[in-house]
């Protein structure tokens, strides 16, 4: 019973980060991590890695039906995509040298203010 | 032209700065390129898509070799996500662009503050646990005064 309920809440939250994943077009990675550690018990590091191996097929699943929408514009995603597979190198070296949290701690404002920016046409409708 | 190649190399830089951090470049790559290009909300998110796939995949090839890729989890976790992940990639095409770009800004808010609260109450855990760890000090040396002075 008890796996049941642990197998069955992870597959819910698999479902739940999915559908943010393919909603927004991100974000569903730093959802799965917590999600591995918490209902399976999954270690920190592997929890990382999974979440790739997971989040991987679920874009490209994503992207393709962003495409076959008409949302494809070549010009930013193939210059947009060099850059990130560059900074993606560098962010992985960089990561060993620099602390975590503090790092963390600057994304997380740096997310809220602009959060704040894209929200803030609501106040003025 | 050539700027425009440029800004977009840097604002995938940015995202994938953070991404290689393992912490969710796509959810800064998206906002930067609506704010600072004209592109729309819906393309954003499609280049933030197809811009993860080969870094992850990159990725995904090193921490396979390590051994870090715990693939027993894969089906339960990776099948479920997929099919509502196109379902939900189907719905996003009838919001709005100017709808789901406020949509998104909530979910970066949320995201934003669930990080934050994590950070802090790991913080306040460590400072705990030092604290324990120099009162169990403390509590030894004294005993240790104690056991001498008895010797004596």
């Amino acid at each position: 019973m008890k796996k049941i309920l642990k197998y069955g809440g992870a597959g819910l939250l698999s479902a739940v980060i999915g559908f943010v994943n393919g909603f927004f077009g991100g974000g569903g990675g730093m959802l799965l991590v917590p999600a591995l550690e918490k209902a399976l018990k999954c270690p920190v590091k592997k929890s990382h890695a999974t979440a790739i191996a997971v989040i991987l097929p679920v874009s490209i699943a994503s992207a393709v039906t962003y495409i076959l929408n008409g949302h494809f514009q070549w010009f930013p995603a193939a210059f947009a995509s060099a850059g990130c597979l560059g900074g993606g190198v560098l962010g992985a070296l960089l990561l060993k040298k620099l602390k975590p949290e503090v790092v963390g701690l600057l994304f997380a404002c740096l997310m809220i203010a602009v959060g704040i920016k894209l929200t803030l046409p609501l106040s003025f409708k | 032209m050539t700027l425009k190649i440029i800004l977009f190399v840097l604002i995938g830089a940015v995202g994938g700065l953070i991404g290689g951090m393992g912490m969710g470049g796509g959810t800064l790559l998206i906002p930067l390129l609506t704010m600072l290009t004209e592109t729309e909300q819906h393309a954003a998110q499609a280049v933030n898509l197809i811009a993860f796939i080969p870094m992850s995949a990159v990725a995904l090839i090193i921490h396979i070799k390590n051994g870090l890729v715990e693939f027993k989890y894969l089906p339960l976790m990776a099948v479920p996500a997929v099919v509502s992940s196109v379902f939900s990639a189907i719905l996003a095409r009838r919001v709005e662009a100017g709808s789901l770009r406020m949509y998104f800004g909530i979910f970066l808010i949320v995201l934003g503050v669930w990080q934050l609260s994590g950070i802090v109450r790991a913080f306040v855990k460590k400072r705990r646990a030092e604290k324990r760890k120099a009162a169990d000090l403390k509590r030894r040396e004294s005993q240790e005064k104690i056991t001498i002075y008895k010797k004596r």
